[in-house]
């Protein structure tokens, strides 16, 4: 397959185009996204090509926009919400909640809610507290709903692509540092199917299970141990929700070791349930206590020392593999 | 009216309040571009008439409540520039000793309740403390500040309606600053005054020149005696123009140079300043105000540019009120 290196913007920006190109029934509407293009440029050049009816520019109502989601895609359209941030889905939360993941199960499967609700994960920059969470474990605790975390162009486009197409409601969470980071995408029209880890690197010490960013660091981490001789097996998820966990038990029964790697906060987090779904099928393929990499138990702080503090970092996942290889003596020190 | 009743004297402090706030808000873009600041800050330049006209009706023991352009409002209510700025600067100096940064700058001293980086999210906080104070017998007002795109938000309908059946001493001012970041207002709305929307909860909504320093401040002590009269809830909108770019991260220019021009001629400083010149005042005795504004600025900007940082500790603290599960280690 031929590719080119694009940002983690533009190939979102590309499925967007490609998937309103292809279906007349699929819309977007958000804050600033057609005039301006988005405030990371995802939606650039959409609302010139399809009209301000099809990229509208909404008014500050997250939960009206949230709702008119559920209630297009009712009828038959395939909406792409957007929040400007996602910390700003705790404004939609009763439309998310209590209608887009329920109204199939409460109608008994008599309607579908084919909805995409998108948005940036602003951690790293110093927008503090109430524009750098990583909620994804809340989506993933609500049965109804399909949760995406991409960690690179390929995926976000081909994921962006699938989710369109799925007819059930699905998050979709992008971490606002990745939008500029650029990466091989293929000239071809791909999908990445929902549900299916990626062995991003394979290995035989130890399993790295990484969130987003996490699986960054994780890479980085296997570049600067592999000079060490330690060999880490690398998967990305992909999807949350739902969970490709055979993937990630299969690398476990080969390393006996499990490390996950995520930035959300650690309490409840979604490393937490990587954690216990590997216990309840592989518990006895483990040589040693899985160990998570998380945000810590705090709000994200403003100033850098104190978010970089707060924040996972390369030298935590390095702290890690130590914890999960106490034979050998102590790995990567930077 | 003659608007110079009380002398001149009188309104020159208003003066020296806008003038401090532009030269910070100034310096702030500059700290920014230099990369001290972090994430973003919304300059509240062309707009300093509004907050210093409402402060101005407001008592010591009043609320406000603020927004992500939060600045303005900080220094109108008497906050110091150099632990604001400090605190913009990510220093352990802040109000809120680097946690908060320019969004989130709280002073429970001045009766800042605190900034808020959720369009709408200070709503109903404001009804809430108005209706506190009144069980506490506190006869404190509060003032919820925000913009024209969060009288979008659901949360402001409620808050005035629920304001209107408690009546809350509370002052709802909407700075219309004709934008939305990249959104003209005009193309979210159809109501010509966010005004004509108190209507629906029956209590008084007013519109006001907000680049008229006097007139906010007229309209502001009328509605504080109301709500110290226990009559309930105002909502002002004050008409203003955002002469910057939406912050200092988001500059893509959204304004048009003749929307840019005609607003110009409306600055709120020129304005008063020229109240001032026809009522007497020196171009000198201006002048000096002027200096004193920016010298204070700079002596802030040094006291926040010389203060540390916090140290990574830090992070941990302040989750949680001092419990006693906590001061007995059942921390997590
Ligand atoms: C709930 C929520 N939605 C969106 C945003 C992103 N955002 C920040 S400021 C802003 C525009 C706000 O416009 P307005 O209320 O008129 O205030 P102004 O910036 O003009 O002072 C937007 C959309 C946010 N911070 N919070
Ligand atoms: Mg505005």
């Amino acid at each position: 397959m031929k590719t080119r290196e694009i940002t983690m913007a533009a190939a979102l920006n590309e499925a967007l185009h490609e998937e309103m190109a292809r279906d007349e029934s699929v819309f977007m509407i958000g804050e600033d996204i057609g005039r301006n293009g988005g405030l990371f440029k995802v939606s650039d050049g959409l609302q010139k090509r399809f009209g301000a009816a099809r990229v509208v520019d909404s008014p500050i109502s997250e939960a009206a926009i949230s709702g008119a989601g559920v209630g297009a895609a009712l009828v038959g359209c395939r909406p792409v919400v957007e929040l400007q941030h996602f910390d700003f889905v705790t404004l939609a939360m009763d439309q998310i909640v209590n209608h887009a993941a329920k109204w199939r199960y409460m109608s008994g499967g008599n309607v579908r809610v084919p909805l995409v609700i998108r948005g940036p994960v602003a951690n790293g920059v110093g927008l503090a507290a109430q524009h750098s969470q990583s909620l994804e474990s809340w989506f993933v605790h609500v049965p109804g709903l399909v949760v995406i975390m991409p960690s690179n162009p390929y995926d976000a486009k081909g994921l962006l692509k699938a989710a369109i197409r799925d007819d059930n409601p699905v998050l979709m969470m992008e971490k606002r540092l990745l939008y500029t980071k650029s990466g091989p995408v293929p000239e071809e029209e791909y999908i990445v199917p929902i549900g299916v880890a990626d062995v991003k690197r394979t290995g035989s010490d130890v399993t790295v299970v990484g969130i987003s960013q996490g699986v960054n660091l994780a890479l980085q981490a296997a570049r600067q141990l592999e000079r060490e001789g330690v060999d880490l097996e690398v998967i990305d998820p992909r999807t949350l929700k739902p969970l490709d966990i055979d993937t990630i038990t299969d690398s476990v029964r080969k390393t006996g070791r499990l490390v996950v790697v995520s930035e959300g906060a650690r309490a409840g987090g979604f490393a937490s349930e990587v954690v216990a779904r590997v216990l309840d099928t592989a518990y006895d393929a483990l040589k040693a206590a899985p160990v998570r990499v998380t945000a810590a138990d705090t709000p994200i702080p403003y100033a850098a020392p104190l978010e970089r503090a707060v924040l996972p970092g390369l030298q935590d996942v390095l702290t890690a593999i130590t914890a999960v290889m106490p034979n050998k003596t102590k790995v990567g020190s930077v | 009216m003659n608007r110079v009743a009380n002398g001149v004297d009188e309104l020159l402090p208003l003066l020296d309040q806008m003038l401090v706030i532009r030269a910070f808000e100034k310096r702030v873009v500059e700290l920014f571009d230099q990369k001290l600041v972090r994430g973003s800050a919304h300059p509240y330049i062309g707009m300093e008439a509004i907050a210093v006209g409402i402060c101005a009706a407001l008592g010591e023991n009043d609320y406000i409540t603020s927004t992500h352009r939060g600045h303005g409002h900080c220094l109108a209510r008497g906050l110091e520039p150099g632990r604001m700025m400090a605190e913009i600067l990510g220093r352990e100096a802040g109000y809120c000793r680097g946690k908060g940064g320019s969004m989130h700058i709280t002073a429970m001293e001045h009766g800042m309740l605190g900034a808020d980086g959720i369009v709408g999210g200070s709503h109903g906080i404001a009804v809430g403390a108005a209706y506190g104070s009144v069980l506490l017998g506190q006869d404190s007002v509060v003032v919820c500040f925000f913009g024209d795109g969060a009288a979008n938000e659901g949360s402001f309908h409620e808050a005035l309606n629920l304001a209107s059946v408690l009546s809350a001493p509370v002052i709802f001012v909407c700075e219309n600053n004709q934008w939305a970041l990249s959104t003209p207002t005009r193309s979210t709305m159809r109501v010509e005054n966010i005004s004509d929307r108190a209507v629906s909860y029956a209590i008084p909504g007013v519109s006001v020149d907000g680049n008229d320093v006097l007139a906010v401040r007229e309209v502001a002590a009328e509605a504080v005696s109301r709500a110290r009269r226990g009559e309930g809830p105002t909502l002002i909108e004050a008409k203003s123009y955002r002469m910057s770019p939406h912050s200092a991260f988001a500059t893509g220019e959204t304004s048009t140079p003749e929307e840019l021009a005609e607003w110009s001629l409306k600055d709120p400083i020129n304005r008063l300043v020229d109240i001032l010149r026809a009522s007497g005042v020196e171009e000198d005795r201006i002048r000096k105000h002027n200096e004193n504004a920016a010298s204070l600025i700079e002596a802030a900007t040094e006291f926040a540019l010389e203060a540390s940082p916090p140290p990574a500790e830090q992070a941990i603290h302040d989750v949680y009120a001092p419990a006693d599960w906590a001061r007995e280690g059942r921390l997590s």
